[in-house]
């Protein structure tokens, strides 16, 4: 299985990529996309990735579901930020989360939610201390912005990624 | 299906959501102009990078729908790629302006950590 299949994910990926670029999935197309994702993911090996392994999907379906909702609620409220000409009340500033979660992988996906909501800017991240400086456009609604990533993303990301030894 | 033959209903919904996209990507291109400092017109463009790519794409694959008469799902590859590209630019411009404040001592630099 691991010889055949080194990184399942990135060849389950590259097969979806592959129907979807080439739709209808004929029969012709499906044996390419099983061949793409069988052959490809041997270029990989040059690069030595660490293995990822994932865990919890309902965390997975949940983590996806708040991070939509989020997504549209901070496009929303920075685009009001933006056409609203009260900009004194506003309090911009930088907040120092330190983090727990050290898996590469799961700091990659948080680093695209922070991105994907605008509002927050990842700014820093020292691998040493675990520490994240932030920047955060509006500071006004729920201030507990620490908590609020703690509790909305990392948690579930510490659910889903397996810690693998260092 | 041609576009000419489209249903009224689903012209309206396209043209709703990519008029609706377009308009998120103009806010962020005027936050460019009205936020004073750097690190806040860096929130601006990602305006357009995220909600707004999306409802256009959200339209784009409703019309290639109907008109192909099928699923067709490509463009959320687009928003895949986008996504996931995105933060490597922002992080990089974010990490060169602290860097910069930080070397110029400048007062409103990044705190250090």
């Amino acid at each position: 299985m691991s010889r055949v299949l080194p990184h399942p994910l990135l060849s389950l990926a590259l097969a979806l990529t592959w129907l979807l670029l080439n739709a209808p999935p004929t029969p012709g197309n499906v044996l390419l996309a099983v061949v793409v994702g069988l052959t490809v993911p041997a270029v990989m090996r040059a690069l030595e990735p660490r293995p990822v392994r994932l865990r919890a999907p309902s965390a997975i379906a949940r983590l996806l579901g708040v991070f939509v909702y989020d997504m549209v609620r901070s496009n929303i409220d920075v685009a009001q930020v933006i056409l609203n000409p009260r900009s004194g009340e506003r309090r911009t500033g930088f907040i120092t989360v330190p983090l727990e979660l050290r898996e590469p992988a799961g700091l990659t996906v948080l680093a695209v939610i922070l991105t994907a909501t605008p509002g927050t800017l990842w700014v820093q991240y020292d691998s040493d201390t675990g520490c994240l400086l932030l920047h955060v456009l509006d500071f006004t609604e729920d201030s507990d912005w620490e908590a609020r990533i703690k509790d909305r993303y990392e948690r579930p990301l510490l659910a889903i990624f397996e810690r693998t030894p260092a | 299906m041609n576009g000419a033959e489209l249903p009224i209903w689903a012209a309206c919904l396209v043209v709703l959501l990519t008029v609706t996209g377009a308009g998120f990507a103009l806010v962020g291109a005027l936050g460019l102009i009205r936020l004073k400092t750097f690190y806040e017109r860096v929130h601006a463009p990602s305006l357009g990078a995220t909600l707004g790519m999306a409802l256009i794409l959200c339209g784009s694959m409703l019309l290639l729908s109907l008109i192909e008469d099928r699923l067709v799902l490509r463009d959320a590859l687009i928003g895949l790629f986008f996504t996931v590209t995105t933060p490597v630019t922002l992080l990089l411009l974010a990490r060169t302006a602290a860097h910069r404040d930080r070397f110029d001592g400048n007062p409103e630099a990044p705190p250090e950590i």
